[in-house]
């Protein structure tokens, strides 16, 4: 009896991992080459407004207190 | 037994024919595609502020999108809310179980959350004269190692069980249960677009889910150990993935497969978290090591580090408006750098 609940549930542990293969099968994939363009394209044509990468200057830096000038 | 036989049998065939799908367009990488773009600068960042007051090993922030203040989570028992312009602190929250792993600040900036080995996410309400806790989401079956908020009435969670769950906020209710992984969740991140999200575990899978209808829509393999730490790219194209195997990887989900994977020889520290800045250029991975190495994601060469950590990397962040990194330590400090 309980080998038979043991096999069922393991048939149905079996089953619903031969349903999400078969869904993941089929669908549609873009070739690397056109992922590897859209990723670039981004990251360049975003580039200019990432503070991280051109960035901060220190009179926009909201992290670190304004120099004042010393001589005034 | 016949049945079992041939249920294996075509997950088999099933198996083979994605790989063979996968391999059909794979007419390059990344970092070939990427060859003629210029190297990223070396980024040298300073640590502008550090904030002081968890007395004991940080496990997780998130910032607000306000860009100004976040959330930090303790194993002090409490969820400390920080101005990071100034460094003060603006609220404590005291936690009901000091085992926390996860915290998250609500789009609003009405709600916090945190969990943890309590195997609960419990919801704060901030604007209220006194914090009140307005709901504590108990289904879970194992420790809750991340929570992110969709809005006011719906949070995402991923849990030790192995599910991760979309609750609604009104009722304290799973609305829905997302089940295909077979090892403790670890991470989850949300779409720019907010329609689905990724989930990493320590089946060493990273999965895409469809928010809505609780489908498990793509799985993304390569990772030989835990998935700590997972972030959309802000094209909403691609994900990060960073593992116990020492490495970060690329993901591109149209693609459905790993483009590129950012390791080296002398690493061999496990990743506990990242975040991205706002072109996706950089990646800040927080390791075991003390150290949060910076990523040029198109090349796949380190272009920098932030060291200043006296103990293990745990979370990190990069605000909405990425003027800054945080990093959250074991050493009981957050770090601001920019």
């Amino acid at each position: 009896m309980s080998n038979n609940n043991a096999s069922s549930s393991s048939v149905a542990v079996a089953q619903r991992a031969v349903k999400q293969l078969r869904l993941e099968a089929k669908i549609r994939r873009i070739n690397v080459s056109q992922a590897a363009t859209d990723l670039k394209n981004f990251c360049l044509q975003n580039a200019h407004k990432d503070p991280l990468l051109v960035g901060v200057p220190s009179s926009d830096n909201p992290f670190r207190p304004p120099k004042s000038c010393g001589l005034l | 037994m016949g049945e079992m036989e041939q249920m294996k049998k075509e997950a088999e065939a099933l198996k083979t024919q994605i790989e063979a799908a996968r391999k059909a367009v794979h007419d390059t990488d990344m970092a070939s595609a990427a060859a003629g773009v210029a190297p990223a600068p070396q980024v040298q960042l300073k640590t502008r502020k550090t904030l002081k007051g968890h007395l004991a090993k940080i496990y997780a922030m998130h910032w607000s999108t306000d860009n100004r203040l976040m959330v930090s989570a303790s194993q002090d028992g409490k969820l400390l809310i920080w101005d990071s312009h100034s460094g003060n602190k603006v609220n404590a929250v005291p936690l009901k179980s000091s085992w926390v792993m996860t915290c998250a600040y609500a789009p609003s900036g009405n709600l916090v959350a945190s969990g943890g080995l309590d195997n609960m996410c419990t919801v704060y309400n901030l604007k209220t004269p006194v914090i009140k806790t307005v709901k504590e989401l108990d289904a879970h079956t194992g420790y809750l190692s991340c929570a992110r908020f969709l809005s006011d009435t719906e949070i995402l969670t991923s849990s030790g069980d192995t599910t991760c769950a979309l609750w609604d906020l009104e009722t304290g209710k799973q609305k829905t249960v997302f089940l295909n992984h077979v090892g403790d969740c670890m991470c989850l991140s949300l779409s720019p677009d907010m329609n689905s999200f990724v989930s990493g575990a320590c089946d060493s899978l990273a999965k895409l889910w469809d928010v809505r209808d609780g489908q498990c829509k793509q799985t993304f393999q390569g990772h030989t150990s835990d998935i700590n730490a997972i972030s959309f790219i802000p094209s909403g194209n691609a994900i990060i993935t960073g593992s116990d195997d020492c490495t970060c990887k690329m993901y591109d989900i149209r693609a459905d497969q790993e483009v590129i994977c950012y390791q080296d020889a002398a690493l061999n520290s496990g990743v506990t978290s990242l975040a991205l800045s706002t072109s996706g250029r950089l990646i800040f991975a927080g390791y075991d090591d003390f150290n949060c190495n910076i990523w040029d994601s198109l090349k796949g060469e380190k272009v920098g580090v932030l060291s200043g950590h006296d103990n293990r990397v745990s979370c990190t962040g990069v605000p909405e408006d990425g003027m800054c990194v945080c990093t959250g330590s074991w050493d009981s400090f957050l770090k601001i750098w920019n």
